[in-house]
């Protein structure tokens, strides 16, 4: 705003809109932090009368309750509240990495599928969409998990795949690999590997640009990342063994299992979140000017090359603000998997570990903390590959 | 959804100051209706008919504390909770009182801020198996599969009993009771483990009640009673007065049917119970006929337990522990003189 341009006031300071919006935004910041100071206070108040015990100590005590899939060491009978948490955070974690992995794939190849010339696949691209994101999550969810359920036999008529890999109603089991040592040789020739290529597709980038020659990048990048461990696989001495399921009593004992609940969400949320992945897509695609794609087809351009290097990253630009939100979305949406009693964050913490302790507020808090961290660490990603994609003035 | 539900009763908690300060007993006779927290549906103890009606032993006890308090058994709003829920809505004040089948421990009387009133069914926890898998103790279970409903002591026991057996057991956590029968259907368990008392419900649930057994180990004790909040003696008094009377009448042998009668009995102990002379009723706060209404109006514990779980219900369990203590089991009403 500019002052100047308002009428001189007469008696200074009040009358100056500058310090009144500055005075008035005080009075407002001071009132909410008031109300919020009135409601903690009223609500500890009432906490310590009714004899409550309140304070985090808690999560130093042993939790003692099983729990069905734990990705760090976790022992039943000596494990704390905390390591619980942790395990829930993880869960949570870990579903959510999967599911949006496979929502981004599904929801591109959906996408670009509804735009297809091909009758077939635009139809049904759309049936697609129009159907699953029609559908409650929750919904989605109970019903992939009483699929899976019912879909898969008991573990000793299990389906098997070379006597290693099993799919049964406890889960899918698949043989666990053991290193031993000498194994860390691997890691580190994976990891050289993987700096290789970078450089590599540096270096390729640089001369397409200089010569207009291209270079195989993607075949010798895998050539390079498969072969380089497998190399130091064998000289090493074959270090690392894997662990079979196999039938003992009435369950599998060994190797990994994926338990059913696991597989459920992931397919729910991916195919849920797919369907709104493919709408941005398409938005992106469309948002595209059809002068681009006929310029690149006049160059003589095949379809593949105009989709991905013309259409594309313009496209992209668009599409990433609403899929950040999908995302998002899809982190949030995991914690209906209390339904089917898939130990996430939800479950296990609020859930389990609510009713052992009886103190809400903390854990309720914690709980809450732990979305917000999620949601803000993925905003603060994707706003940069945002900011990273966004036309360069040059 | 379970999250933005137990979000709420604590804004609920924070917004409302000095909620401790009015007492229960005025606020359920301003209000003119009990709010009784039950369970989500398990069958003898709460759970709703085909006609969408509340039955239960622990209905009945909602009822007996409406029937003392409101003259009314039928004054009951029944709040259906998950057992994760049930403790933080009573610490609320979303629920007067909680009869949930919820087990009596140290930690849930002394930190909740909550007390336990008595004990209305003392049960053990237990296991459910298919027959196919031609088990006969639960120390066969090593390496098994169970589903259990998250926020339950059970789930503690079961940790307890393999540990001290040297048995390995993976758990499926589901959030009621419905669903965790529901995954044992399923197949995606061995075997359920629950109190007793639910696991004999639990087998009536699945399509053929023959297929499955309940193993004879009983692992832990379980002493199930009412809950209310704490630093309210008054209410406290009336609702383990409540559970006593139910108690003292089937002592005295004074029925639902025979109440009427037993008014103009000379015994000194069925007087004082139903009022006619001593001032139980006055010193509770309650009308002198309070444990006449109860009696009337829902009946004494004996027939509670019969039409709920005992010989007059499709569970038919034995009164064991939950008999009179002068007929063997561990029921005993304090005095009412």
């Amino acid at each position: 705003m500019n002052s100047s341009q308002l009428p001189p006031s007469a008696n200074g300071f009040l009358n100056n809109p500058q310090n009144r919006a500055v005075i008035f935004q005080v009075l407002a910041l001071m009132f909410v932090v008031f109300l919020a100071y009135y409601f903690a206070s009223n609500m500890f108040d009432n906490v310590e009368k009714r004899g409550i015990t309140t304070g985090f100590s808690f999560l130093d005590d042993v939790a003692g309750f099983g729990i069905s899939q734990t990705l760090i060491e976790y022992d039943d009978a000596g494990s704390t509240y905390y390591d619980v948490f942790i395990v829930g955070l993880l869960n949570t974690l870990l579903v959510s990495v999967i599911g949006i992995f496979f929502a981004s794939v599904l929801g591109l190849l959906i996408g670009v599928g509804r735009l297809s010339s091909n009758y077939l696949i635009s139809r049904l691209s759309l049936v697609y969409i129009e159907t699953f994101r029609n559908i409650p999550i929750l919904l989605q969810i109970l019903f992939w998990y009483n699929v899976v359920l019912a879909a898969l036999p008991s573990p000793r008529k299990s389906f098997s795949y070379l006597d290693s890999v099993f799919l049964n109603n406890r889960g899918l089991l698949l043989p666990e690999p053991i290193f031993e040592s000498g194994s860390s040789a691997i890691l580190i020739a994976l990891i050289l590997a993987v700096t290789g290529v970078c450089f590599l597709a540096r270096w390729s980038k640089k001369r397409h640009d200089l010569s207009g020659e291209e270079f195989p990048l993607i075949k010798v990048s895998i050539a390079i990342i498969v072969l380089a461990p497998v190399v130091v696989y064998f000289i090493s001495g074959q270090p690392i063994s894997a662990e079979y399921p196999h039938l003992k009593g009435f369950n599998f004992k060994g190797g990994l299992t994926i338990i059913p609940e696991l597989l459920a969400l992931v397919f729910a949320l991916s195919i849920y979140t797919a369907t709104y992945i493919a709408e941005a897509v398409r938005a992106g695609i469309e948002a595209v000017p059809n002068g681009q794609k006929e310029a690149a087809k006049s160059l003589g351009l095949k379809d593949h090359i105009i989709l991905t290097k013309v259409v594309l990253p313009q496209a992209l630009r668009v599409i990433i603000p609403p899929v950040i939100n999908q995302y998002l979305n899809l982190v949030k949406n995991s914690s209906l998997a209390t339904a089917i009693g898939y130990p996430e964050i939800v479950t296990l913490f609020s859930g389990t570990t609510l009713n052992q302790v009886g103190q809400a507020i903390e854990i309720i808090l914690m709980t809450m903390a732990v979305y917000l961290t999620f949601s803000i660490v993925i905003s603060l990603m994707l706003n940069w590959v945002n900011a990273k994609m966004a036309i360069k003035g040059r | 959804m379970k999250l933005t539900k137990i979000a709420l009763m604590l804004g609920i908690a924070s917004l409302l100051p000095n909620l401790a300060s009015a007492s229960t007993l005025d606020q359920v006779v301003k209000k003119g209706v009990l709010n009784c927290g039950v369970s989500t549906g398990i069958p003898g103890f709460s759970a709703t008919d085909s006609k969408g009606v509340w039955k239960g032993i622990d209905v009945d006890f909602c009822q007996s504390v409406a029937a003392a308090v409101l003259g009314d058994p039928a004054k009951v709003k029944y709040i259906p909770l998950t057992a994760k829920e049930r403790f933080t809505a009573l610490q609320s004040g979303e629920i007067d009182l909680l009869a949930r089948s919820s087990t009596w421990t140290a930690t849930r009387d002394t930190s909740l801020g909550l007390n336990f009133a008595g004990v209305n069914y003392y049960d053990g926890q237990g296991f459910l198996v298919n027959k196919e898998l031609g088990i006969s103790s639960a120390k066969e279970l090593d390496g098994a599969t169970f589903c259990i409903q998250a926020g339950t002591t059970t789930e503690l026991n079961l940790t307890d009993y393999f540990k001290a057996n040297k048995m390995a057991y993976k758990a499926v956590t589901y959030d009621t009771s419905g669903q965790t029968i529901d995954g044992f259907k399923k197949g995606r368990c061995d075997a359920v483990t629950s109190d007793a008392s639910q696991l004999y419900g639990l087998k009536l649930k699945m399509n053929k009640p023959n297929s499955v057994v309940v193993l004879p180990e009983i692992i832990s004790k379980e002493p199930l009673g009412p809950v209310v909040r704490q630093g309210d003696d008054q209410w406290f008094n009336i609702v383990r007065w409540t559970m006593f009377a139910t108690l003292e009448a089937e002592e005295l042998g004074v029925s639902s049917a025979n109440v009427d009668a037993q008014l103009k009995s000379q015994n000194p102990g069925i007087k004082r119970l139903l009022g006619t002379s001593g001032k139980a009723g006055e010193n509770l706060g309650l009308s002198s006929d309070w444990a006449y209404n109860i009696i009337k109006k829902v009946g004494n514990y004996g027939e509670m337990f019969d039409r709920n779980v005992g010989k007059g219900s499709p569970l038919n369990i034995e009164r064991g522990l939950n008999n009179l203590w002068n007929q063997g089991g561990l029921m005993y009403s304090m005095p009412i003189r």
